[in-house]
């Protein structure tokens, strides 16, 4: 294995490499879906801080469009600037996380079934946005007032800003991933996601655990959420909330892998440029296409990769060193009998 | 140290526990019998917090503990193993005892940091005889190894009261004695106060100080092994068992 300090040069090329490319690049279209790579990374970043203790949510799209509806509406009618209406917004979501969490953790909503509960929350907020159309221009969404070039009111005439700010934030998840890592708190929920009772019975408080990382994850997510929409400008029921992106942000964490803190950022990758690609080669000619192919991919990755592609192929390394640190690498061919 | 007092759980109709009412004192080493379905899992899942009784009184130290969460009843010194090992599979064995460490009692918490705790889990380990390195994960260890690692998670959470479910099954005769044996002193060295369910009645009667016998949800007996040995109930509810 690559030695720390290798790891460390190859990590700073990339990180200036990503600096000096707005600069670089050959186009703004270019620069442009970087931005999106940015943002929807970090969104499923902030999906997998909770998808990789078993706490699989269907519905992040509830977070990530209450994020960005309070903070656009919050802007819209009552002009406060979206970087203090983010905070606003996130909390919102961060809010709805803690009620929709405390009522599944409290009664042992787990595995599937918190799935199925998480589902039918974000459809529920993409249909109170889609009810609510008097303020909220309904399906037909709604666009943010333009300022022009306001920075302090988020808004930015050079679109690099928005690479580079979404480029922060998703450093920023990754930085967190790593603090999660060496806290307590994923040592607790790592215990929790396999064994919920032999987890209490060593003391853990599974509440108050399961409740830190959700709230923490739809905070993220919900300003996540703003940043999407301050990017595009226009905010749409469908784009930022049910079930359509709600399945769209887990399907990108486990592409890449969501055990693996590169994991959702690479799945990421692969999932926007592909379908930019499958959009400018066939525009209209198959609409849909891309969710077919979703959805096939899904299906064979679950059966035969639950780890996803990065996570796959990383652990496909660490056996060659006969490393197995790696979560749920359980299944080694030959049994070592120890301990007797 | 623990009391009971009235305690009866229905699963739906079925009565698995009725006014089953015990005291176990401090330092004790308590036995606790019966044929299966008498309910003393179910009896264990109640003081530890797993199961809510239907009715009747958990006190532990003067406190009634009824129906707190497990993690709290761990906090405040109870800590018990599962009758089916129940270890973490995706973590090192080492890990897995770490935890018990890092969230068990708080009163008499060491200061965190990754090696302290390590060493500590390590202490535990070594009291049940289980050696390993750091990478060896729980599904490489036989079925002693695990009851061991059973062992060493609960001692970990540094516990008053002990509860071990069934530590025994499964061990051939050489690991029966080693296994009854590490219960002796966990008593003896550690001050533990033990409550020991265990089909295997033979090993059991050789070392707990009091038997209790449970049948069909209800205390049958409570002595001493001899006592209990020649109580008529006793015998009949095990041949009657067997025939």
């Amino acid at each position: 294995m690559k030695s720390p300090w290798v790891k460390k040069l190859f990590l700073l090329l990339i990180l200036v490499l990503l600096v000096i490319f707005p600069a670089a690049s050959p186009s703004p279209y270019l620069v442009h879906i970087m931005t999106l790579i940015f943002i929807w990374a970090y969104i499923s970043t902030a999906w997998a801080y909770m998808g990789r203790f078993g706490l699989v949510s269907l519905g992040h799209g509830a977070f990530l469009g209450i994020g960005a509806y309070v903070t656009a509406l919050l802007f819209n009618y009552f002009n406060l600037s979206p970087w203090i209406g983010m905070l606003i917004g996130a909390s919102s979501a961060a809010f709805l996380a803690a009620v929709l969490g405390y009522a599944c953790f409290r009664f042992g909503v787990i595995g599937d079934y918190f799935a199925l509960v998480t589902l039918a929350v974000g459809e529920l907020v993409a249909l109170s946005i889609i009810a609510l159309r008097d303020t909220t221009g309904g399906s037909l969404g709604f666009t943010i007032r333009n300022l022009g070039n306001a920075p302090l009111y988020f808004q930015f005439s050079n679109k690099v800003y928005f690479y580079y700010l979404s480029f922060l934030f998703l450093v920023f998840a990754l930085y967190l991933w790593v603090r999660i890592d060496k806290s307590k708190m994923q040592k607790a929920l790592r215990a929790i996601g396999e064994d919920e009772i032999a987890a209490s019975s060593v003391g853990i408080n599974i509440i108050k655990y399961k409740m830190t990382i959700t709230i923490i994850s739809a905070f993220l997510t919900g300003i996540g959420g703003v940043l999407y929409a301050q990017y595009i400008t226009y905010l749409n029921p469908h784009t930022l909330s049910g079930v359509e992106v709600s399945l769209a942000i887990p399907f990108k964490a486990i592409l890449g892998g969501m055990f693996d803190m590169w994991g959702p950022t690479i799945g990421t990758a692969m999932i926007v440029s592909l379908e930019e690609y499958i959009r400018v080669s066939y525009g209209t000619k198959f609409i849909g296409i891309s969710e077919v192919a979703y959805g096939i991919a899904l299906i064979v990755l679950i059966i035969f990769l639950p780890k996803g592609l990065y996570g796959t192929l990383k652990e496909m390394k660490i056996f060659k060193n006969e490393r197995r640190r790696q979560y749920g690498c359980n299944k080694r061919k030959e049994v070592i009998l120890r301990g007797r | 140290m623990l009391e009971l007092r009235g305690i009866s759980r229905y699963f739906g109709g079925l009565a698995a526990l009725k006014d089953v009412s015990i005291k176990v004192e401090k330092g004790e080493f308590v036995g606790l019998i019966g044929p299966n379905g008498s309910g003393k899992t179910t009896l264990f899942n109640i003081i530890s917090g797993v199961l809510k009784p239907s009715s009747g009184r958990v006190l532990y130290m003067g406190r009634d503990i009824t129906g707190l969460n497990p993690n709290k009843i761990c906090h405040l010194g109870i800590a018990r193993t599962f009758q089916i090992p129940r270890p973490f599979k995706n973590l090192s064995v080492i890990e897995n005892v770490m935890l018990g460490v890092l969230f068990g009692n708080f009163e008499q918490f060491v200061p965190y940091s990754e090696e302290n705790v390590k060493q500590e889990a390590l202490k535990y380990l070594n009291f049940v005889g289980l050696r390993v390195d750091e990478s060896t994960m729980p599904d490489e260890l036989t079925a002693v190894g695990l009851r061991r690692l059973e062992l060493a998670r609960a001692l970990a959470t540094r516990p008053a009261l002990l509860l071990a479910d069934e530590v025994l099954s499964g061990l051939n005769k050489e690991e029966l004695a080693e296994a009854s044996s590490i219960l002796k002193r966990i008593r003896d060295e550690m001050g533990i106060t033990i409550i020991w369910v265990e089909h295997i009645i033979g090993a059991l009667m050789n070392l707990v100080e009091r038997v209790i016998v449970l049948d069909y949800g209800e205390v049958i007996a409570d002595g001493s092994p001899t006592e209990v040995s020649k109580d008529e109930r006793v015998i009949e509810a095990y041949l009657g068992e067997e025939s």
